[in-house]
């Protein structure tokens, strides 16, 4: 139990870093190999300010979310945008190199070291429930706090694309951007918005899975290829899909790396390419979407 | 053949007896320039994104190094078992590349390398894990030649492999397997519907380019006498992918001037800033693109509205 309960908060986790990077790819049919950076610059924003700054570890939590939001808008705004008419090749150059050049610079900034988070007293302890029964569960304190977090945010994420003026929209440009700009909508207001919100997210859980994750220089890099995992796996046209794939990513990697220590991360890419030979086009694609 | 081929050909074989103290290094360019080659035959002619070239890379070293260790020192052989090694792992690969969309592909490229990676890490018994495989003694080639500190042979000898992979390659796009692999590229669709049979063709076409880049691992495992885990790294694939892209893709010399290009360039800025030369790479990544992959080395055309 305490496996499941271990691979749902990573789950989440890998969620909220990778919903991002979902809807771009599903948006703009963007490959974007640099959505890592922005999880990393999110998570040294909350340790740097926390550790030179002695900023309280809640208000870390929005800024690491408005700072990495408005360096996406940025970016969106200044480099991405030529982007999305370019042929994949092209996309998946340039945002490799955009992922280089963050890991370079963010080691030459701070330093190669693993950075430590300090998480404050409340969120240190653990609770056991059922000791002794066959149930027995270990629930880390802070894993709880991300996993009520990250349910949060899931929720009023769905909500906002299910039920807002803008989630019909967003809907719309997914499905068919021309068609949803010949409606009137403004697919590139939309799209920016929209990546700016996703790379804040991404920033957020960086934040969060300093902790858990560990955080170093290559981060972008290392977990890179987890998040596109959970997108390749998810499909790219629901928020539902991305979500069942990290926690199946999650529950898997967590109880492969329990079990079967010394096959590791093995598990969890033999998985995903046994579902993507199956399943091409991801497990949980709507049937008659474009 | 154009009348400059024999000449650069030439050129490139007297340079490692030109310059001896550059050796090494032409060596490692004509390794990575195989490697070039190998990715050109799947991106550039048959249009395959793949970021996980390396899995093939990475077997061919592994095989090589593993060969000469337990069976038999000779170059040539392990050569040729490398080869044929990853040519079968590329056939068993092809049927993963063949559905779904780009990013699928993408997806179970980079999977298949990262697989190969941590299985080459956990069977530490046979591969020495994270420490690489070491103690690779190899023979002569043609039981004449040994192998040399400053790695005149080697570069030799990689030379001519790259020549004799390199013309065969040439061959084969120019032959009517070559069309119809170009055919598939631009427009799978119609070429299905004139009668090729698209799946058979990329197979086979992604197994001789595995079987090829498993030559170039080979290759480096045997001038180097060592094999680590760092050939199946995320950085080998993304590496030879821009290789590719500055000399050009579908063009069989783009690999070759991109290698050259690519180590050169390697070797100036990691000298000035050994720690950070990624960022220089992401940034000239960046720019190329920005720029236009075509239009990066024709600067009067940068102006105007592409």
């Amino acid at each position: 139990m305490t496996i499941l309960f271990d691979g749902i908060a990573y789950g989440m986790l890998l969620f909220i870093l990778a919903v991002g990077l979902s809807v771009t790819m599903g948006l703009m049919n963007f490959i974007n190999l640099a959505h890592g950076a922005f999880a990393m610059v999110g998570g040294y924003l909350t340790v740097v300010l926390m550790q030179r700054l002695d900023v309280p570890f809640l208000v870390c939590l929005p800024l690491a979310f408005a700072g990495t939001a408005l360096l996406g808008a940025f970016l969106e705004r200044t480099l991405y945008r030529p982007m999305y008419r370019k042929p994949h090749l092209d996309q998946v150059l340039f945002s490799i190199g955009l992922a280089f050049m963050a890991v370079a610079s963010v080691d030459y900034f701070v330093g190669s070291q693993q950075q430590i988070m300090q998480l404050p007293e409340w969120l240190k302890g653990r609770t056991e429930l059922g000791t002794g029964t066959p149930w027995e569960l270990g629930m880390g304190h802070y894993r709880l706090f991300i996993i009520a977090v990250c349910a949060a945010l899931t929720v009023g994420l769905q909500y906002v694309l299910s039920a807002t003026r803008f989630g019909s929209r967003l809907r719309a440009s997914v499905d068919d951007p021309r068609v949803a700009a010949g409606m009137g909508i403004n697919v590139n207001v939309v799209f920016a918005l929209t990546f700016a919100v996703g790379s804040g997210l991404a920033g957020l859980g960086g934040a969060l899975g300093a902790e858990v994750l560990g955080l170093d220089p290559t981060f972008p890099l290392k977990f890179m290829v987890y998040f596109l995992i959970v997108v390749a796996v998810g499909g790219t046209s629901s928020i539902t899909g991305p979500l069942l794939a990290a926690l199946l990513l999650g529950v898997a990697d967590v109880a492969g790396k329990y079990y079967v220590p010394k096959l590791g991360a093995f598990i969890v890419y033999s998985l995903m390419l046994a579902i993507l030979m199956w399943r091409p086009q991801g497990l949980f694609v709507r049937q008659g979407g474009k | 053949m154009q009348w400059w081929e024999p000449v650069l050909w030439l050129l490139a074989f007297a340079a490692p007896w030109t310059l001896p103290h550059h050796a090494l290094i032409i060596n490692e360019i004509a390794i990575v320039a195989l490697f070039a080659v190998s990715l050109d035959l799947v991106l550039g002619y048959s249009g395959i994104v793949s970021l996980g070239h390396a899995s093939f890379l990475g077997f061919g070293a592994y095989t090589a190094a593993l060969f000469a260790k337990w069976i038999h020192p000779d170059p040539l052989l392990g050569l040729a078992v490398g080869t044929a090694a990853a040519c079968v792992l590329g056939a068993l690969c092809s049927a993963t590349i063949l559905r779904g969309s780009d990013l699928t592909r993408l997806m179970v490229t980079l999977g298949m390398a990262l697989i190969l990676f941590e299985l080459a890490n956990k069977f530490d018994g046979l591969t020495g894990g994270s420490d690489g495989l070491q103690g690779v003694m190899m023979g002569p080639v043609l039981g004449r030649f040994e192998f040399d500190l400053m790695g005149q042979v080697a570069a030799t000898y990689s030379l001519a492999v790259l020549l004799v992979l390199f013309f065969l390659a040439r061959r084969l796009v120019h032959s009517p397997f070559g069309a119809t692999l170009m055919a598939v590229r631009d427009n799978r669709l119609r070429a299905m519907a004139i009668g090729v049979p698209v799946s058979a063709r990329l197979a086979v076409a992604y197994t001789i380019a595995a079987g090829v880049a498993g030559a170039a691992g080979a290759l480096m495992a045997q001038t180097t006498g060592f094999a680590s885990l760092d050939v199946f790294a995320l950085e080998r694939s993304a590496d030879v992918m821009l290789i590719l892209v500055i000399g050009g893709v579908g063009w069989l010399y783009g690999g070759v001037v991109g290698a050259v290009v690519f180590k050169l360039m390697h070797d100036v800025i990691s000298s000035i800033t050994p720690q950070y030369w990624t960022f220089w790479m992401g940034l000239f990544l960046v720019v190329l693109v920005m720029v236009g992959r075509e239009r990066l080395f024709k600067p009067w055309t940068w102006m105007g509205r592409s």
